[in-house]
């Protein structure tokens, strides 16, 4: 790959994780003003502006690359929902808590071995955003997994809710773990991560959270794929019509 | 000897705070849990006009800086709820009684945010008109509230600098962004002045309050000062001030102002307004949609308890 390729492959990828981040931040502030009680209110506006900012640094790594003037919002709020790569399982829609929670558990066991792999990139500015992100998970990880404990072994109720989550999201973590030949590259190149071997250890601990919690690991028997290639669920053109509305209605303001 | 409600007082006269276990007259007790407990549901009934603008919100820096501003003001729900459950009720009380409409909230919650301006008038008028408010009660008479206050005061000053912020760079925007901030303005600035309440002479708490000191400044002197603070506020953004009636009184030193519309100030007290009735049901809805983990939460912690003690016995 030529310095150039690797430039513009490492602009594409913070996009893409960018767009990762940015899709779910917005997810968690809907629960403003929802949550079961203030306490958790408070808590999911914590990880939602984790995630907010953890946008914010890869979209403007990726408009610095990109060189031509754009910013980290051109990004955010002008690209409609084709252009959006983020992994599908960011996008779809908040649900009841319990999906909520699952959706965190399933991602922040993943950050909780994509992270430091990342933070080890020979890109210094990946590699520093990876590190915050870390020491974020940690706090988002110690919450998802007390849940999943609360509610799989809380009343009959909430083990439902949890198990029903769980097998609809199933299928939606296998993308977590592709590639495709541009991250296999900046993997290969020491930029990015092979997240295809980061799978038995996630799987080990999500098992083990499960099984603690009471609650069955599904069969891998189903997997929808996409999202690298902007083919998504119809819940991300929603989600960008009232992200982008205001944005887009008075196109050059600064705000 | 004096008797208790005589050392009480002065206490009282001393400028002594008033804590938890000190004795204190039953209706000082009902005054502040009416007082502290309407504030606390007034900084989370605030959490949804403000809220209503995150997901739309047209710029990830701003919507990272409301998200963040939303937060604290459940943040400031919470101190203040446990403020008021040192005068012995419970937070779930307070909360039933907020929903069956018993207790109240901030009336400028009944108004919608339309615009994303609103966002910034909110910031700026309304957390203005409530910081004043509060940097007086910073010298309540009661301990853990003026503590409270100390704190959500930083806070505060904090969020109004944001929203007037969010203001100039309407203002000074396009045409349709100066058009949206004035438009916020309008509608914002006499709901702002009817925060401070009835005119004194028409408060129905005010006498007691100020006597034991709950409450340090009359209702007019506080929206005076508000008045006052605006008018440069207004200039300095170049937008045309609400109040046509506005002029300076050379002898007085202060502005003087229009007339408040009273009648609409007791339509949305009264529960009238164009969001009561939807900021309650909100409330109810998220409270009853979170009635399962939160059973789910007690039943774990009960599980939990048993094994323990399974433990113990075992040992």
């Amino acid at each position: 790959m030529s310095d150039f390729d690797l430039k513009t492959a490492t602009q594409e990828y913070a996009t893409r994780l960018g767009d990762d981040s940015v899709v779910l931040g917005h997810r968690l502030s809907e629960w403003t003003s929802n949550a079961p009680f203030l306490e958790e209110d408070i808590a999911l506006s914590n990880v939602a502006l984790d995630y907010i900012g953890r946008a914010r640094m890869y979209y403007s790594y990726a408009a610095e690359l990109a060189g031509n003037g754009k910013t980290e919002d051109d990004l955010a709020y002008t690209r409609d929902m084709r252009e959006f790569r983020n992994l599908l399982i960011h996008e779809l829609p908040r649900g009841d808590f319990a999906y909520t929670m699952v959706r965190q558990l399933f991602v922040d066991v993943f950050n909780t071995y994509y992270l430091p792999e990342l933070a080890k990139s020979s890109d210094s500015t990946l590699a520093g955003i990876a590190q915050k992100g870390i020491k974020e998970t940690r706090y988002h990880l110690r919450r998802s997994h007390e849940w999943a404990l609360r509610l799989g072994d809380g009343t009959e109720e909430s083990h439902k809710r949890m198990q029903r989550a769980i097998e609809s999201l199933w299928g939606y973590t296998h993308e977590l773990f592709d590639a495709d030949p541009l991250e296999v590259q900046l993997a290969d190149a020491g930029v990015g991560v092979h997240n295809a071997a980061l799978r038995p250890a996630w799987l080990e601990q999500v098992s083990e959270i499960l099984t603690e919690a009471s609650l069955t690991v599904p069969k891998d028997d189903w997997a929808v794929r996409g999202g690298r290639i902007g083919y998504h669920t119809e819940n991300l053109g929603h989600m960008l019509n009232d992200m982008q509305f205001l944005h887009r209605a008075y196109p050059g303001c600064q705000w | 000897m004096m008797t208790p409600e005589q050392n009480f007082m002065r206490k009282i006269e001393a400028e002594e705070k008033i804590e938890p276990k000190d004795w204190m007259p039953e209706s000082y007790r009902q005054n502040l849990i009416r007082q502290i407990s309407q504030h606390a549901h007034s900084e989370v009934i605030g959490m949804q006009p403000e809220g209503n603008w995150i997901t739309r919100a047209p710029s990830l820096r701003r919507k990272a800086v409301l998200l963040s501003k939303v937060q604290d003001e459940g943040g400031h729900g919470l101190y203040l709820y446990s403020a008021t459950e040192t005068l012995g009720v419970k937070r779930a009380d307070l909360i039933a009684a907020m929903q069956s409409g018993e207790a109240k909230y901030a009336s400028i919650f009944n108004y919608p945010t339309q615009t994303w301006a609103d966002i910034g008038a909110i910031g700026w008028l309304v957390d203005g008109a409530a910081i004043v408010n509060q940097v007086s009660l910073q010298r309540t008479s009661y301990g853990p509230y003026s503590r409270a206050m100390i704190r959500i005061c930083k806070e505060e000053s904090f969020h109004q600098r944001q929203g007037y912020e969010l203001m100039i760079a309407l203002a000074h925007g396009s045409p349709e962004q100066k058009a949206m901030a004035q438009d916020a303005l309008n509608r914002f600035y006499w709901p702002a002045l009817m925060m401070f309440g009835p005119h004194d002479a028409e408060s129905a708490h005010s006498a007691k309050s100020m006597t034991w000191k709950i409450k340090r400044e009359t209702n007019d002197d506080l929206r005076q000062k508000f008045i006052d603070q605006t008018v440069p506020q207004i200039e300095f953004l170049g937008l045309e001030h609400p109040d046509k009636d506005l002029k300076w009184n050379a002898e007085r030193g202060h502005y003087d102002s229009g007339e408040i519309d009273w009648a609409e100030f007791y339509n949305v007290i009264n529960g009238n307004g164009h969001c009561n009735r939807q900021r309650v049901e909100h409330h109810i809805r998220a409270h009853e949609e979170g009635a399962w983990v939160r059973d789910a939460m007690t039943a774990y912690n009960a599980k939990q308890q048993a094994k323990t003690a399974e433990q113990r016995q075992a040992a």
